[in-house]
């Protein structure tokens, strides 16, 4: 059984596989709902926008093999926008409705410095990531947050984190270690 | 806000790290993939590599450098230099680069800044604004345009750049500090991120550029000792600026 990153058309997944790499975990990009439902653990990579990714989704019916990945209680994890995308919907691009696994929508961050770029610590696991958002879950089940902004959100077989754990140093390594 | 960032910064060109004085006299300091294993195990909070080749065959190079570059470290790194199109930045992207930077392209044509953006995000696009007298220069600093530097940072950031990237050209290499003022006068007139470049001859220089933005970008004072970026940061740290824990050696 392998680990399945999803594609949804988004750049850079080189680095989330790169990671699991170095985990010594071998990955497969994939949007086949096969692939979807038989993989021991599925990532939702963070990059690109949410109207696209979804649409790349219900296209390839990744959107219904995760649902369905989702109910049966097979684990997936979402990184950053990953992890908005398991929302029920997103402001971003005029409004875009999300997989819905879990409860909250997505907003646009009101802070003085937007996007939100850099290292920051998160807690309660007092570990510093690496963040890169301009968007944030609002009223999902948060889990941790770094500077009041929810950065992890769990529920059932979904995990997801609004930072990049595969660009935050060996913090980010652990932390995927010990998702696999 | 998120913690300061200390970015040591790469010129690269043949495949080869370089480092010049106020754009000139360049000389070589490394491999480019060594360097930046080197630095992402010695703390650095990100990267950035700027291709200063001028060609096509210098920048099909510099693609395979960012791809072995994303094999090796697993921190956040920023590609720049000659970045002319939405394909330039998507090849730089899909070979692992987590951004880019666009320069003289987005002065020409700032749309190409919404572009890259609506692709893969503001906070993968960088505008690299290379500063000197009010105005913007273009062609690594040598030629003066008619744009001012504050008002071109503002169109950058409402066209989608995620973050500027301001160098001060006449600080460029001296290591007698930034252009603190330049700095703050163009942060203060923006609400995305910046990162000073261009002067850092010290801890202290450092410091005082984190004080008043987000990030610094360092080259000579890594590049000539790239195993002191550990204890740089310490010093940083020790002037009071908030930077990500260092692991103890």
């Amino acid at each position: 059984m392998t680990v399945v990153v999803i594609d949804y058309g988004a750049g850079n997944t080189r680095s989330v596989r790169a990671a699991l790499h170095h985990l010594g975990t071998e990955s497969k990009l994939s949007a086949d709902p096969e692939d979807i439902a038989s993989a021991r653990q599925v990532i939702l990579p963070g990059v690109g926008s949410a109207k696209s990714a979804m649409a790349h989704m219900r296209t390839t019916k990744a959107d219904i093999a995760l649902r369905e990945r989702f109910d049966s209680g097979q684990p997936i994890l979402g990184i950053c926008l990953g992890m908005q995308l398991a929302a029920e919907s997103s402001e971003e691009d005029g409004g875009v409705t999300c997989l819905g696994l879990v409860a909250g929508h997505v907003e646009r961050l009101h802070a003085e410095r937007v996007p939100r770029l850099g290292w920051a610590m998160v807690e309660p696991w007092n570990e510093a990531f690496y963040f890169a958002h301009s968007y944030h879950v609002v009223n999902g089940p948060t889990t941790a947050t770094s500077e009041g902004v929810s950065v992890a959100i769990q529920s059932g077989s979904f995990l997801g984190v609004q930072f990049h754990p595969e660009k935050s140093g060996r913090a980010g390594l652990e932390f995927l270690r010990r998702c696999l | 806000m998120p913690l300061k960032r200390l970015i040591p910064c790469l010129d690269v060109t043949g495949g080869r790290v370089v480092k010049g004085t106020s754009f000139v006299a360049l000389r070589d300091v490394g491999d480019p993939v060594e360097l930046a294993r080197f630095y992402s195990d010695g703390g650095a909070d990100e990267l950035v590599f700027l291709d200063i080749s001028a060609t096509a065959g210098g920048h099909a190079t510099m693609v395979d450098v960012v791809r072995q570059v994303a094999e090796v470290i697993d921190i956040p790194f920023t590609v720049g230099g000659g970045v002319r199109s939405v394909d330039d930045a998507t090849r730089i992207i899909e070979a692992g680069a987590d951004r880019v930077s666009v320069n003289s392209a987005a002065l020409e044509n700032p749309a190409l800044i919404t572009d890259i953006a609506s692709r893969y995000g503001s906070q993968a696009v960088v505008v690299a604004i290379d500063a000197g007298d009010g105005v913007v220069h273009t062609h690594g600093g040598r030629v003066a345009t008619q744009t001012a530097t504050i008002p071109w940072a503002i169109t950058a950031a409402e066209c989608g750049a995620g973050e500027i990237l301001l160098t001060s050209i006449a600080q460029d290499g001296r290591r007698t500090g930034y252009d603190l003022e330049l700095t703050g006068e163009v942060r203060s007139s923006i609400s995305v991120p910046v990162i000073a470049s261009g002067g850092a001859g010290s801890a202290s220089d450092v410091a005082a550029a984190l004080r008043v933005t987000d990030a610094a970008l360092v080259a000579s004072i890594v590049h000539e000792n790239p195993g002191g970026l550990p204890a740089l940061r310490q010093e940083v740290s020790a002037f009071g600026i908030l930077l990500r824990p260092g692991r103890t050696s």
